[in-house]
């Protein structure tokens, strides 16, 4: 009797997590999904319409406007980051002095909110005063920055600020892998007579490479999601020139009364989010078992 | 990670290291700016915004923008500044945090230690929970908090962050239970401890260092979260990134930029004094969130 009860205990202690665990996911998706295809404006209706709502979503400029601004985003701000961060991950693993104080202000930006990040950025990028005053102040009477009102530039404020806030993460990460490489290789690769800068970008960056894929996996499926920092900072202006699709399905959702578009646009997110991580969590779940 | 670095200062030639010095300067001066900016603008007055340079220190500490953002300042038609908001993140962060923590304490423990089968496969299957997107559950999860009558109370988004932070809780609580020896589990059974003695009195004792982590990466994320904040809350029930979100944005003729700023360090405040204090543990569990499996 108390054998069997405690062969199932630790079954039954999981048991909650995991009904509702995957109720939040995986059947709040589907509703998500059922919801795509319905008629549903205002408030959620069941009547089914087909992909009438892809197809309207497919047909609206403001969407595309999102998903070229996605586009650009993602691109610059997982890229700017990756970059950033391995370049200061290599230079501060150079024996610097007080490294511990540089890391720690490289990556206190990730411990704020987007919407603070936001906030701040949107001051100092502010035309006419910030950074515009500043340089005049310098004496360049003509210096003009006036990206975060300009339509075609406004998104390029929004990567700024995210490679802000999260270069400094990627710097971690990288810097974490950099310490565990072996270093009897770089031994040998020194007497070879090789130089540094050979080393590193013949040895160290290679070895680097799950923990890049990580990273990128870490910052793109951010990027996909990237909401806090587009309200804060423009909230999707000017017009709605830096809409991404999660600004769009919030106000396709919430202030359109458009939900069944809402949830199509959250359906294409979801979709594009499975397509990064789906064979990125199966092979790191493959590759590293823990059975012992 | 306790390895040297790899590069001894012999190898690089003076030059070379007076760059690699320039360009960490440089960094460091693109990283403290907007810190600074906002400090020393909260400290002035708008005469003094307008007349001097961005980077100028205040002409002294005049703290009225800090009072004017925590308790007075307008977002929309109320004029209480900040502090309700700030309580509200608070009341929302403290249950949420631990409830996610011992939730994701308990799910790792048997994840690990107690795997059945099946269990490998369930957790990959909540793992994806880290990962997705949360528009997806915003327009069926209004529904269902409208239906048990949580809709805009503070409990409800509790109950939303608990089950957000699920997921990434019982990663970190089970790749951390994982270096625990089977064999010390199983010779504790052996002694007849049941399966909560295991827990209570050998696997909790070792966790401090995995619970410091969850404590901190669950805090951050909630005390920072805009998305659930902004969806769910109500008049009364509006985390402190929505209420500093509603400030910044509030038009009206003169903006006081003073106040903004020291409305968005307050709103950041309590992170970034755990990052200092406890900077150690969100580092870890960046990297914990990060590497997966």
């Amino acid at each position: 009797m108390k054998n069997s009860f405690e062969t199932w205990l630790p079954k039954l202690v999981v048991a909650p997590a995991f009904v509702l665990g995957f109720a939040f996911i995986y059947g709040l998706m589907v509703w998500n999904g059922v919801l795509s295809f319905s008629a549903s404006r205002m408030l959620p209706n069941y009547e089914w319409v087909g992909l009438a709502q892809y197809d309207k979503l497919w047909a609206m400029d403001r969407w595309w406007v999102a998903l070229k601004n996605l586009g650009i985003f993602g691109v610059g701000y997982v890229g700017g980051s990756l970059l950033i961060g391995v370049l200061l991950a290599v230079l501060l693993d150079q024996k610097i002095r007080a490294e511990g104080a540089l890391r720690t202000i490289y990556l206190y930006p990730m411990a704020l909110s987007f919407v603070v990040t936001g906030t701040a950025w949107k001051w100092l990028l502010n035309p006419g005063m910030g950074l515009e005053k500043l340089v005049r102040d310098w004496g360049f009477t003509n210096f003009e920055f006036g990206w975060l009102v300009d339509t075609d530039m406004a998104i390029y404020c929004v990567v700024i600020a995210g490679i802000w806030q999260s270069a400094g993460f990627a710097m971690a990460l990288f810097l974490a892998g950099l310490r565990g490489i072996d270093d009897s290789i770089i031994k040998a690769a020194q007497v070879d007579g090789a130089s540094l800068p050979r080393i590193y970008w013949r040895i160290v960056l290679p070895a680097l490479r799950p923990v890049f894929f990580s990273t990128l996996m870490v910052l793109s499926h951010l990027a996909i999601k990237s909401f806090d920092l587009v309200m804060a900072l423009t909230a999707g202006g000017p017009g709605f020139a830096t809409d991404v699709p999660a600004t769009f399905m919030y106000t396709m959702s919430f202030s359109r009364g458009q939900i069944g578009l809402g949830a199509a646009s959250a359906t294409m997110m979801l979709a594009t989010v499975a397509a990064l991580v789906i064979p990125y969590l199966y092979s790191e779940l493959r590759s590293k078992p823990h059975d012992r | 990670m306790t390895a040297k670095p790899l590069a001894s200062s012999s190898l690089f030639p003076s030059a070379g290291r007076m760059l690699v010095y320039a360009v960490l300067a440089l960094a460091v001066a693109f990283f403290l700016l907007p810190l600074y900016a906002m400090l020393v603008t909260s400290f002035k007055d708008a005469e003094e915004i307008r007349s001097t340079s961005l980077l100028a220190l205040p002409g002294g500490l005049n703290w009225s923008a800090w009072f004017t953002a925590w308790s007075s300042a307008c977002t929309g038609v109320d004029c209480n500044g900040l502090r309700p908001f700030f309580w509200n993140s608070v009341s929302m962060a403290v249950p949420a945090v631990l409830i996610s923590t011992v939730w994701g304490a308990l799910n790792g423990y048997v994840l690990s230690l107690w795997k059945f089968r099946g269990s490998d496969t369930l957790f990959g299957l909540l793992l994806f929970g880290v990962f997705m997107p949360f528009q997806v559950v915003l327009l069926p999860m209004s529904q269902v908090l409208g239906w048990l009558g949580l809709s805009s109370s503070i409990t409800g988004l509790v109950l939303v962050h608990c089950l957000a932070g699920l997921a990434g809780t019982t990663l970190f609580f089970r790749n951390y239970y994982a270096a625990i020896p089977k064999e010390l589990v199983n010779a504790a059974r052996m002694d007849g401890a049941s399966f909560f003695q295991i827990f209570w009195r050998i696997v909790l004792p070792l966790s401090t260092p995995i619970v410091m982590v969850t404590l901190i990466w669950q805090f951050t994320n909630i005390w920072n979260d805009f998305l659930f904040g902004v969806v769910f809350s109500g008049t009364d029930s509006k985390p402190i990134t929505v209420g500093l979100n509603n400030l910044a944005n509030t038009s009206s003729s003169v903006k006081a930029y003073n106040v903004d700023m020291a409305a968005a360090i307050i709103a950041g405040l309590p992170t970034m004094v755990i990052y200092v204090l406890a900077g150690k543990f969100f580092v870890r569990g960046l990297t914990a969130g990060a590497v997966k499996g």
